[in-house]
């Protein structure tokens, strides 16, 4: 049976020939290939967020009158709600975590190095979109620790120099966070951003196809004096099947997650409530925040928030360009690159914790 | 030097008489709170009163800065509006002179009627304060104080005891005496004084029973300032003991339902006939301490048991009372209980906990309705709590059976899901051997 829809397929759309990339496709096999299937694992989350996103839509409300209430109703009445909606909910989060992790996993390998620049690039890309998605879908279920939480983040938004009071306003929808705020993350988060996702994860995506998979620079230099220790592993099926263990290995810890730790809802925002104590954004953010908080008010003459959010932005801007600071691949650049990488995973964790254990 | 020689020389001397040092030494004195309290300094530079009174000691002292505060400076009144004199003069002979009306220190007798001069004349405090009472003086005279001060006895409180002398501030101001945080303070300091109380055959323990009482923990913990204080139950410048008839609509002032329960309850007639006030019976009048549910039944703490005793229907009534309510509570309590543990699990329990507040309500409705002292009524509550905390509690169980189906399907799932990968794992070992004997899918 199979064999004759994939004769049909053939005989209409050349099959063989559309998948012959794919069988000529290899991944290089050594010590490091494992982190090669970060990648894989965070378009894996993507899609169950697309999958899960989608059958949230047929019941989620955006308006503050009822966002909450929907939401409410999906955990507590939708057959299978509750699963959906904390499968979301986990999934996003751990796909910025595995996307962070495919990140540093390429920095440390150096897979960034020429050719891969605009790889990199557009992945750096889709981690801020990731963080994006976070953002936006946090506000969503209306509660009052969202509510807050992004207050507060579209506030630290306001530090911006010269576009820091309008990127306030178009964020928020005006000056402060309304019900107008939430239809508006509700168009980022479902359509806006999963657009623009797409669009990137495409180019990646097209990118790691064209150039291959890299592979670490001591291990190339080997392989190209003695071609004999070289060693590859077909794409397809044998790299694939493997993925796809991952995948389910993904699936699994999912499954486990939404079941024995729900993800909460907590208590419907009100806006006219006094911030209850302890506010903090999502676990992702909690590094920057927590930084922004431990700045004296005056740094010399510049606003500490101001000069902590530029310090962040400029620090984003470097680290997207960062294939173009090392061009030859060798001497104080790559040792530079090298030491900012410990220095960010160390800072990142180290304020992430301090963030949770600081009242 | 000595207060009253002090004052005396400055009285009997003109400026030309007193020495050189006296003259530096005033200035120094008269000048160095111009200096520290310049806020206060222009409206009183020319007061000649504030610029002496500043700079004696007490009980003559008078504090440019505290009088600066005083509600009757900042309407623009002077020390001469109570004491009369010249304050223009530097000269205490002519300022302090009976010609220029100096009427001295006001005899505390003569307060009352002083103070009522102004604040019993409605025209004159309207241009002030238009929402002002003025019916103090008059409230006054029918007190226990004013009452005694009419006859003679100068001990009892007088308008300044309560509200102070030169830094009167308005009953608003949270500094002022009289301030509903500050009041029960301000009676104690006569009426918990043992031996200034001496002689007038009251306790001295109003104050300790108020303070460990519910509506001072409302006052000062809760910061309620509606909470009842001294002048709420007793009035305040017609301050007196509510009689035994009067207790009862003075505590409905605020407890309006249990009030109406009582009077039309088993309870009012009797009360009436034995002359037992009516919520001070059970309730205590200064120490009123949270209401239990031990208050009502036949255990140790219950005040049913001062009347009734077995056997009488009063008593059988007490028994079933506290019954109900008991199990209500337990009800509420096990539902709560149950919902904990679901909430604990990460289980959506919230619309089942907002129920549970009506299971509450009616509690507290059940209690309210207790002082109708009629079973059948405080039925009709306890049951409606039941109802809802049957519902609430079976919520709790569903979402605890709903955790546990979540549990064995993520146990069915991870089984399957190992399953799967240990067949993809079988799927690739033998993938690659096939593949290695024929066309090696690893390339070495």
């Amino acid at each position: 049976m199979l064999a004759r829809v994939r004769d049909w397929l053939d005989e209409r759309f050349g099959w063989d020939e559309l998948i012959a990339p794919l069988r000529k496709k290899t991944v290089p096999v050594h010590r490091y290939s494992h982190w090669y299937f970060l990648g894989g694992i965070t378009l894996f989350l993507f899609l169950i967020q697309v999958g899960t996103g989608i059958l949230l839509l047929l019941y989620y409300r955006p308006s503050a009158n009822e966002a909450f209430e929907s939401v409410q109703y999906i955990m507590t009445r939708v057959e299978f709600g509750w699963l959906v909606r904390s499968i979301h909910s986990w999934a996003g989060n751990l796909m910025i975590l595995t996307a962070f992790a495919h990140m540093f996993s390429v920095l440390f390998l150096r897979a960034y190095r020429k050719p891969r620049e605009l790889t990199w690039v557009s992945g750096m890309l889709l981690l801020f979109l990731a963080l994006g998605f976070g953002f936006s879908g946090y506000l969503l279920p209306w509660n009052t620790l969202a509510f807050f939480a992004i207050k507060v983040g579209t506030e630290v938004a306001g530090q911006v120099p010269l576009i820091g009071k309008w990127l306030v306003v178009f964020l928020r929808g005006g000056e402060e966070v309304t019900g107008a705020t939430l239809t508006r993350f509700f168009g980022f988060h479902v359509a806006l951003l999963p657009g623009i996702t797409t669009l990137l994860i495409a180019l990646h995506v097209a990118l790691v196809q064209r150039f291959g998979i890299s592979v670490p620079r001591s291990l190339e230099a080997q392989w190209k004096t003695l071609p004999s220790v070289k060693r590859e592993m077909r794409f397809f099926p044998n790299f694939l099947l493997r993925e796809l263990m991952a995948w389910y290995v993904a699936l699994g810890v999912l499954g486990a997650l939404a079941a024995l730790a729900p993800w909460e809802l907590g208590t419907k925002a009100d806006v006219f409530a006094p911030a209850p104590a302890g506010i903090r954004p999502e676990w992702y953010f909690l590094f920057m925040f927590q930084t922004l908080k431990v700045l004296p008010a005056k740094v010399w003459f510049i606003d500490g928030e101001v000069l902590g959010v530029l310090a962040f932005g400029a620090g984003g801007l470097l680290w997207l360009l960062l294939p173009f600071f090392d061009r030859n691949g060798q001497g104080r650049a790559r040792q530079w690159i090298l030491g900012a990488g410990i220095f960010a995973v160390a800072y990142i964790i180290a304020m992430t914790v301090y963030g949770y254990a600081a009242k | 030097m000595n207060v009253g020689k002090q004052i005396e020389r400055l009285g009997m001397m003109n400026m030309a008489e007193r020495p050189f040092r006296d003259h530096v030494v005033l200035l120094l004195r008269l000048g160095l709170p111009l200096l520290f309290f310049p806020a206060a300094a222009p409206a009183q530079s020319e007061n000649s009163c504030l610029d002496c009174h500043a700079a004696l000691d007490p009980p003559l002292q008078v504090s440019p800065e505290s009088f600066g505060q005083d509600i009757h400076a900042q309407k623009g009144l002077t020390c001469t509006s109570c004491h009369g004199g010249d304050p223009s003069s530097m000269d205490p002979t002519v300022s302090m002179s009976r010609a220029a009306g100096f009427r001295g220190k006001i005899r505390r007798g003569e307060i009352p009627a002083l103070c009522a001069r102004c604040h019993s004349d409605a025209a004159y405090i309207r241009q002030f304060n238009p929402s002002l009472r003025t019916d103090q003086f008059s409230q006054y005279q029918t007190s226990i104080h004013g009452k005694r001060l009419a006859r003679g006895d100068t001990k009892v409180a007088v308008c300044a005891d309560c509200h102070k002398v030169h830094d009167i501030r308005p009953a608003s101001d949270a500094r002022s005496t009289v301030h509903p945080l500050n009041l029960a303070e301000t009676c104690a300091r006569c009426h918990s004084n043992s031996e200034h109380m001496k002689g007038y055959s009251i306790p001295t323990d109003q104050f300790a029973g108020y303070a460990a009482s519910v509506h001072r923990e409302a006052l000062i913990v809760r910061g309620d300032l509606s909470a009842p204080t001294c002048a709420t139950c007793h009035g305040n410048h017609g301050a007196a003991p509510p009689g035994v008839a009067s207790v009862e609509f003075v505590c409905s002032t605020c407890h309006v339902f249990q009030a109406q329960l009582f009077d039309s309850s088993p309870h009012k007639a009797p009360f009436e006939a034995m002359g037992l006030p009516a919520c001070v019976t059970c309730h205590s009048n200064h120490r009123i301490e949270h209401p239990t549910d031990a208050m009502i039944g036949m255990g140790s703490e219950s005040t049913c048991v001062k009347c009734h005793s077995p056997g009488d229907a009063g008593y059988e009534a007490a028994e079933n009372i506290h019954a109900r309510l008991a199990q209500l509570e337990t009800a509420i309590n096990t539902a709560d209980q149950v919902l904990d543990r679901a909430e604990r699990s990460g289980m959506e329990v919230s619309q089942a906990r907002l129920e549970q507040a009506q299971a509450r309500d009616a509690l507290t409705k059940a209690r309210v309705t207790f002082h109708s002292f009629r079973v059948t009524r405080v039925d009709e509550d306890v049951n409606a709590g039941l109802k809802v905390a049957a519902l609430t509690f079976q919520a709790g169980v569903k979402a605890l059976a709903e955790r546990d189906y979540r549990r064995k399907g993520l146990a069915i799932s991870l089984v399957t899901i190992l399953v799967v990968l240990m067949g993809l794992r079988l799927y690739v070992r033998w993938l690659e051997s096939d593949r290695q004997t024929r066309s090696p899918s690893v390339q070495e």
